[in-house]
């Protein structure tokens, strides 16, 4: 395998109730590999298993066959405490819900994933300060979630998805509850994180404008990829 | 490491939902504030006790007349036959005089050093024209007087002969004598008072004033009224009541050196031996203050366990009260717990959060409980007469306890949102 390559899935199945009458599968032997500074979107509609493969691709759940390495470590072969570190680690969450911790600042949330990488203090505070720069949140780092608006929430989840530098950002439908404007903010955001910082992005959504900003398209239906194509690389003019 | 941020995060969370905390907090804040108050007012009694002890002298004894206990014996044919006291009135030849005594004394000269001897005549008016103040009349030999430590402001204490002759002389108090003479203390010795007793007359003359201690006066009474000892010798005591010099009870002194515990023994031996052995109902008991300390704190810890049985009940049902609520937080945090795995929570450090949560709980519903506790504890002492003297150890278990309860309680439900599954989680509405 070549460093360059990031995710690399082969035959991915995922079924659930395994063994039992109502056994059903989702994911039918999926391939996916992205390379390193890629941005790519996985698109399809609803019921076509986009986020039981969200779920796979962030190591929130094993599939049921096949191989998964993600930066070079075996996904199948970990324990659960070792998929916390993975995904603690080598993924950056962005949520259409946005899912701040709601009783702590602005400022905390976006130290919480170093807290869990135990990353000392006065690092942690610095580090969590500049990603709130880069953000532009800057003026409100004290607020609590409630106190912002839709747009600056991403914008708090997307610097506490950077926090621990990780390999990729998987990102759901992450301007599904923002108007066009703010959703607008939310991709320039990771259009500068691609370009600017390098990083490796997986968009999830069902909209093929938003899709279409991206480098790769990959449209996904019944569990299985049925259409590969390139994208513009950057936001519309 | 993550231990600061979790408790800070526990607080945070008390006062966000502060009316459902304290009603959480409830079964806690009672069950520890009822250890807590019965242990201070235990402690307050004991420490009370022991520093009166020290100051009265730990080591007198008191040698008293009492009833025969009642024996029971079965004969052969299983008839019952009472081996008892022939009659429960107690005269004059049941009492211990004066002999008895000086011929104890001789006896253990070694650890007896005298006796404190009083007779209380009772409580009455003493007038002088149309003046009067409230007294009670207490009759004493010198190792009372000495005992009652009198700081005298003028005159003097009996001599050899007020009490060997039974003299009517008496000593006062400031306040009988501010009400009396307008408190002058010179003015007032010599003088002859009278004393109105039953609505019997005594005559006493002043012989010295001493200094009334109010400190330990509890009572609600002016200055003006307030009823203070009037001392009178012994013997005069007796005479004023037209009784012989007897005894029921009385102290006696005992050296330094003296084992109080087995001389009591060898004491009551030796009596009932010699002035006893022919008498069918009545025998001498001895006892010390430090026997009666330590029935005292027998009680005091039989009691202590009965309210702690029932403090028990109250933190159980406190304890379940966290369980129930922490289930119930975890059940609304569902998405937050998802969350937190997402960013890279270990099982481990979800179930740290929760029971954190769950002793931080705990210890501000018993920290509560201490504060209120130590005060209803305190307040009560104080309102009994002792001086208030807060619990430590008390106060150490009950934070321990709190701890206890939080981990205890805590436990399940941290455990179940630390097994929640991740993507079940986060779907969470």
């Amino acid at each position: 395998m070549k460093d360059d390559v990031i995710i690399e899935a082969r035959n991915v199945v995922k079924r659930y109730y395994v063994g039992q009458p109502n056994e059903l599968e989702i994911l039918h032997g999926i391939d996916l590999r992205v390379l390193k500074g890629e941005f790519v979107a996985i698109v399809g509609a609803s019921g076509s298993g986009k986020s039981t493969l969200m779920n796979i691709i962030g190591v929130l759940d094993r599939p049921t066959a096949g191989s998964y390495i993600l930066d070079g470590v075996d996904v199948m072969a970990a324990k659960d405490a070792e998929l916390s570190e993975i995904r603690n680690q080598k993924i950056g969450f962005v949520f259409q819900t946005y899912n701040l911790i709601s009783r702590t600042s602005a400022l905390k949330n976006v130290e919480l994933p170093m807290l869990y990488a135990a990353v000392p203090r006065r690092k942690r505070i610095g580090r969590a300060k500049a990603l709130m720069r880069l953000v532009e949140m800057e003026e409100r780092m004290q607020h609590k979630p409630d106190e912002l608006s839709g747009g600056q929430k991403q914008r708090v989840a997307i610097a506490r998805a950077m926090a621990n530098d990780p390999a990729i950002i998987l990102a759901d439908e992450p301007t599904g509850a923002l108007d066009t404007k703010t959703g607008r903010m939310v991709m320039d955001l990771f259009h500068m994180l691609h370009k600017e910082r390098g990083k490796t992005i997986v968009l999830i959504t069902h909209s093929p404008e938003l899709a279409e900003e991206t480098e790769r398209i990959l449209t996904l239906s019944d569990g299985m990829f049925v259409g590969e194509r390139k994208g513009l690389g950057h936001a519309p003019v | 490491m993550l231990l600061f941020e979790n408790i800070s995060l526990a607080l945070s969370g008390l006062r966000a939902n502060k009316t459902r905390s304290v009603l959480t907090m409830l079964g806690i804040i009672i069950g520890i504030a009822s250890v807590i108050a019965i242990m201070t007012i235990g402690a307050s009694m004991t420490e009370s006790m022991q520093s009166s002890m020290t100051s009265m002298g730990a080591t007198n004894i008191t040698i008293a007349v009492s009833q025969k206990s009642t024996e029971e014996e079965i004969s052969e044919g299983g008839m019952r036959f009472e081996w008892g006291p022939h009659s429960t009135e107690m005269d004059d030849d049941d009492l211990m005089d004066e002999e008895m005594l000086s011929d104890l004394k001789e006896h253990f000269s070694d650890n007896i050093e005298g006796f404190v001897l009083s007779e209380e005549l009772g409580s009455g008016e003493v007038r002088s024209g149309q003046d009067y103040a409230y007294v009670s009349v207490d009759g004493g030999n010198d190792g009372y007087i000495e005992g009652e430590k009198l700081n005298l402001i003028s005159g003097r204490l009996f001599t050899e002969k007020d009490q060997s002759k039974g003299k009517k002389v008496c000593i006062i108090s400031d306040y009988t004598c501010n009400n009396l003479f307008r408190g002058d203390t010179e003015a007032a010795l010599g003088k002859e008072l009278s004393v109105v007793l039953n609505d019997e007359f005594h005559h006493f003359t002043v012989v010295g004033v001493y200094e009334y201690n109010s400190t330990y006066n509890f009572s609600t009474a002016s200055v003006e009224d307030t009823e203070t000892s009037l001392y009178i010798p012994l013997y005069t005591a007796f005479k004023e009541e037209h009784k012989d010099k007897l005894f029921s009870r009385v102290e006696a002194k005992t050296s330094l050196d003296t084992d109080v515990t087995s001389f009591l023994m060898e004491v009551q031996d030796y009596m009932n031996e010699h002035f006893y052995r022919n008498n069918k109902s009545f025998e001498v008991n001895c006892f010390s203050l430090s026997d009666m300390l330590s029935d005292m704190q027998n009680m005091m810890s039989t009691l202590s366990l009965a309210i702690s049985f029932i403090a028990g009940i109250s933190l159980l049902v406190g304890g379940i009260g966290v369980m129930n609520i922490m289930l119930v937080s975890i059940q609304e945090r569902t998405k937050e717990i998802g969350t937190r795995k997402a960013l890279g929570a270990t099982n481990a450090s979800i179930r740290t959060q929760f029971i954190v949560e769950a002793i931080v709980l705990c210890m501000v519903g018993g920290a509560i409980g201490i504060a209120l506790g130590l005060g209803i504890g305190m307040i009560a002492a104080q309102k009994m007469g002792y001086e208030a003297y807060p619990s430590v150890n008390g106060i150490l278990f009950s934070v321990g306890f709190s701890v206890a309860i939080g981990v205890f309680f805590g436990y399940y439900p941290a455990n179940k949102a630390a097994k929640m599954n991740p993507v079940d989680a986060l779907r969470y509405e």
